[in-house]
């Protein structure tokens, strides 16, 4: 998806960068000793002299916060120099405490990474210019009314917080989306990000500009921010691609700008022009010295490394002999992952293979079904991996069928009993009592003479019909498999 | 026997060891010294009669139940008041911070609680600690003991007055470009500013953090050295503080300094330092010689720039310091005249911050700006640097080096008010220090017409032993620092107590 169509018929080239910030879930915030979690918390609860910005104090660096940005910046293939250094970014603003704020400026923790997308189907390559710490503001409660007054809650002030920014390497609304999903399982699978953005915990800012096809030079940049969640983000730029075609096409100019994406109108808004850009006087903070990062430590985190998306899947076709797309759903959330080798290794079953493409198939097909139904989470799943497992022995040993299977893992999630005791308590089992199915059928030969008729006139399809009716006279109960060899055998040759 | 309050700090802390006096003995000796000339010096900001007297109270219990103390127990002592203290008012003799209680004491006056010190009060400075003459005070001007119609310099002034005047037997202040060491040398005082990093700097209001470090005043080398000891040393909190071994360092004076290579640097004898100075410095330098000292010409060449690139720096990292102070977590504001958040905010900082302060933070504000961040804080990064260089290659060839603390003798009140310049070039020979991060100490070094001269002593990082052997080497050959000020003496009759 790269080219945009233009009713000049002048082909435009739709250049993004993306400067993704995610919260860390470290236990202290950056620089003090308060709790990171402040959800749930009463406001100003969360909060120390430190973070609050009193006079005298001074900050200490959250080594957790940085080992896990090195491992964000491993992840993203980036390189990690030997120091890096803080710097303070002035703007005043009341949810500031400090009236500036710690980040990293001209030498970041790392820099120069990639992360590779499927693109329906085509492997896209997007830069990562670097990965740098910072620390999060407060939030401001604005009341409005006749005496309108503004709250500050500073529990989310010092939060460490991770910047991520792309080269301006993606090239339409959905690369972006999928840009920041890929951005996010990785997050997610490395423990560092809850990456929910509807919470804040992940935020993304897009540069958005087009082009001529062919031309060098970029085209003039909007800044979208205010985006909630990875569709807002494919929308809002999907949006914007267009009003900006529209304003080079019929003769107009974009200006750089900040532009704020309005959910309910579907629009992007100007914010502010950047021509009245605040100067944030970057210089290097004295109260902290540069942080050296020796090769041990980059290496320790290295071997702290959980095993990423990409590995997963590869891992999962050669190990599960499942196809591409498959191991690619089951390893996109690293929860349904876990939850699928759960329910792989939980089976009993000698037939390894089999019992790995059940578990795929269940589990991408009604289980995520009935979770998608419900609005759960695979964590949620009120069918444990264990009761999955459970469930596919019962199909493969033929106590019960898979359309049985079907109603007993509907019934299992919805009552939250194992899939055992569903099959035990509603009485569903094969009819594997092979003189009852012989006496069914015995009486469809004799009810359905023309069926057998057409079968000894060469029709061998009626088979198939007859077939039909044992399996509607048992409701389903008796083993297909079973019944062709019975059926053909008394039925003689055609 | 002399008074109480003009005892040293090993003298008293004898006394009190042998229990021939008690440290509410002490404390109320200070106390009533205080009273009797307190309203000619105004030392202090806040005094804190009732809590000193406690604290004393308790000492004496627990050393009556033959608790081992800590090595300053019961020694009154005056803290700056940019040092936070839990629950007394800590106001920077800023309006911004007037009623400002901090939750937390700084780590250094953890560390004197730790000792045992007794705290007096808090004294008066410069607003932020941004002068030389503590004229800067929102609240009033501290005033010189050794002549009241003088200024004691700054930024430290207050507690470099208490201590001359016997108000305090020892204070701390804080040095950012010889805020500790030229009120000592304008006081008759010895006055220390350690080696950035020695002290922790956790709860020390910041003015310019690269440069800011917190050192003691005292009447004797020893006095200092005790009071260096109970502070100095690596701190969690402060991430600049460094985790190296702190000597004992009144074990280092030895009184010996035969062989010592004393450098004087052309660059502290040039036009503006006054003849009278001039004078008592190079007297003091042949008093070293004559110890057995080798004394040798050095250069310092980068000398005369100092003072540019310090003003560039400590600006623009003010410019952020001051950023938090808003009116909206503590501290004044302007309630009810503003329209809106912008406002409020404006007109709180217009209002609580004083002229120098803001003339600081818009030098810095200008110098950090897009455009004029390589022409100014680069550059005098730069300078900086080669200044750090001027003094490692003279520290190949000496040990010490030596020279005035400050060009002048204590200036009258208001006499440099008016031209910010010419108070910034007090500073020329204390800045380098704060630049290149190396100790430095002014100790009395004679008197010029009445007044006292302060020799400064630069020592390579982390030599502040050396430094206080020197003083208090010098010491031992002359009698400067034992005087008192007369000033105060005509006074102190009349309402004498004791
Ligand atoms: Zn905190």
């Amino acid at each position: 998806m790269a080219t945009a169509p233009t009713s000049t018929s002048v082909e435009y080239e739709v250049v993004i960068g993306l400067e993704v910030h995610s919260q860390l879930l470290t236990t202290s915030k950056m620089f003090c000793r308060c709790p990171a979690d402040y959800a749930n918390a009463e406001p100003n609860t969360h909060i120390c002299p430190v973070c609050s910005g009193y006079p005298g104090v001074l900050p200490v660096i959250n080594e957790q916060a940085i080992d896990y940005i090195m491992m964000t910046a491993l992840a993203l293939n980036c390189e990690i120099p030997d120091f890096c250094k803080f710097d303070r970014k002035n703007y005043g603003y009341p949810d500031l405490p400090k009236g500036y704020q710690i980040s990293q400026y001209d030498r970041p923790i790392s820099r120069n990474g990639y992360i590779l997308l499927d693109v329906n189907g085509e492997e896209r390559r997007i830069g990562i210019t670097r990965v740098h710490m910072e620390e999060d503001t407060g939030r401001l409660v604005h009341r409005e009314g006749k005496n309108s007054y503004t709250l500050v809650d500073l529990n989310r002030a010092g939060v460490p917080l991770m910047e991520i920014v792309s080269e301006p390497d993606i090239r339409g609304a959905e690369e972006a989306r999928l840009y920041m999903e890929k951005l996010r399982t990785i997050l997610v699978y490395l423990g560092v990000s809850s990456g929910k953005m509807e919470e804040g915990a992940l935020r993304c800012d897009a540069n958005v500009s087009i082009r001529p096809r062919g031309q060098q030079e970029f085209g003039v940049k909007t800044e979208i921010k205010n985006m909630n969640s990875f569709r807002s983000v494919e929308r809002a730029i999907s949006y914007e691609i267009g009003r900006q075609i529209e304003v080079l096409s019929s003769g107009g100019v974009i200006h750089q700008e900040t532009r704020g994406w309005d959910e309910d109108r579907g629009v992007t808004v100007s914010q502010r022009s950047k021509e009245y850009a605040d100067d944030y006087r970057y210089f290097p903070e004295p109260d902290l010295p540069p942080l050296v990062i020796s090769r041990e430590w980059v290496e320790r985190i290295r071997a702290q490394m959980p095993e990423l998306p990409d590995a997963k899947s590869k891992r999962f076709v050669e190990q599960y002999g499942l196809s591409a797309r498959d191991a690619g759903q089951l390893t996109a959330e690293k929860a349904l992952a876990d939850y699928y080798e759960a329910a792989v290794a939980a089976g009993t079953s000698a037939d390894t293979a089999a019992r790995a493409k059940a578990a795929a198939n269940w589990t991408l097909g009604d289980l995520r079904r009935l979770l998608n139904a419900g609005s759960l989470d695979i964590t949620e799943s009120r069918v444990a991996p264990q009761g999955l497992a459970e469930l596919l022995d019962l199909i493969e040993s033929g106590k019960i069928s898979g359309k049985q299977g079907k109603e007993v893992l509907e019934k299992a999630f919805a009552s939250g009993d194992t899939p055992a005791a569903v099959v035990e308590r509603e009485g569903i089992a094969q009819m594997s009592d092979s003189g009852e199915l012989e006496r069914i059928v015995d009486e469809v030969i004799a009810d359905n003479p023309k069926a057998v008729e057409d079968y000894h006139a060469g029709k061998t399809a009626s088979v198939q019909f007859l077939v039909g009716q044992v399996m509607k006279r048992t409701r389903g109960r008796a083993r297909p498999d079973m019944v062709s060899p019975l059926l053909l055998g008394k039925l003689g040759a055609p | 026997m002399p008074e109480l309050w003009q005892l040293s700090v090993s003298e008293a802390a004898d006394l009190l060891r042998r229990r021939e006096i008690s440290a509410v003995e002490l404390t109320r000796a200070h106390q009533e010294r205080i009273a009797q000339v307190e309203g000619n010096v105004r030392a202090f900001v806040t005094t804190l009669d009732d809590q000193a007297l406690r604290d004393a109270e308790r000492l004496d219990q627990r050393r009556s139940e033959g608790e081992q103390l800590g090595p300053l127990a019961g020694i009154p002592i005056a803290i700056k008041d940019n040092l936070c203290t839990r629950g007394v008012t800590t106001t920077c003799s800023s309006r911004i911070l007037e009623h400002f209680t901090p939750p937390y004491d700084a780590t250094v006056v953890a560390r004197l609680h730790e000792a045992g010190a007794v705290i007096l009060g808090k004294t008066n400075l410069d607003e932020f600690a941004m002068g030389s003459s503590t004229e800067n005070s929102a609240f009033f001007p501290t005033r010189n003991p050794w002549d009241l119609g003088r200024v004691p310099g700054g930024s430290s002034g207050g507690s470099a007055s208490a201590v001359a005047a016997g108000e305090a037997m020892v204070a701390l202040g804080s040095d950012t470009g010889g805020s500790v060491r030229q009120p000592g040398a304008l006081t008759n005082t010895v006055a220390l500013k350690p080696t950035y990093g020695r002290v922790s700097r956790f709860g020390l209001v910041a003015f310019a953090s690269s440069l800011d470090q917190i050192g003691p005043f005292a009447r004797s080398a020893r006095d200092a050295a005790l009071l260096l000891q109970a502070i100095a040393g690596h701190d969690p909190f402060d991430s600049t503080s460094v985790d190296a071994p702190v000597p004992d360092y009144a074990a280092a004076l030895s009184g010996d300094i035969k062989g010592l290579r004393v450098g004087v640097p052309a660059e502290y004898f040039v036009e503006g330092v006054e003849p009278g100075v001039r004078q008592a410095v190079e007297e003091a330098i042949e008093t070293l010689k004559a110890q057995g000292a080798e004394v040798g010409e050095c250069s310092l060449p980068h000398t005369r720039y100092g003072v540019a690139a310090y003003y560039i720096i400590a600006p623009a990292e003010c410019s952020a310091n001051l950023a938090r102070y808003d009116g909206v977590k503590y501290g004044f504001a302007l309630r009810g005249e503003a329209d809106d958040l912008i406002d409020f905010v404006s007109k709180t900082r217009a209002h609580g911050f004083g002229a120098e302060v803001k003339r600081r933070i818009m030098l810095g504000t200008y110098a950090l700006s897009s455009g004029y961040y390589d022409a100014y804080y680069l550059q005098a990064e730069k300078m900086r640097t080669l200044i750090k260089q001027d003094f490692d290659q003279a520290f190949e060839q000496f040990d010490v080096l030596v020279g005035p603390t400050s060009p002048t003798v204590a200036f009258e009140l208001g006499a440099k008010t008016a031209d910010p310049y010419a108070m910034y070039l007090n500073d020329v020979f204390t800045i380098p220090a704060n630049l290149a991060g190396i100790p430095g100490i002014s100790i009395p070094g004679g008197f010029s017409e009445g007044l006292p001269v302060g020799l400064q002593l630069l020592a390579p990082a982390f030599e502040e032993a050396r430094l206080l052997r020197v003083a208090d080497a010098f010491e031992r050959v002359t009698d400067y620092h034992t005087r008192w000020p007369e000033a105060l003496n005509a006074k102190r009759g009349a309402r004498k107590r004791r």
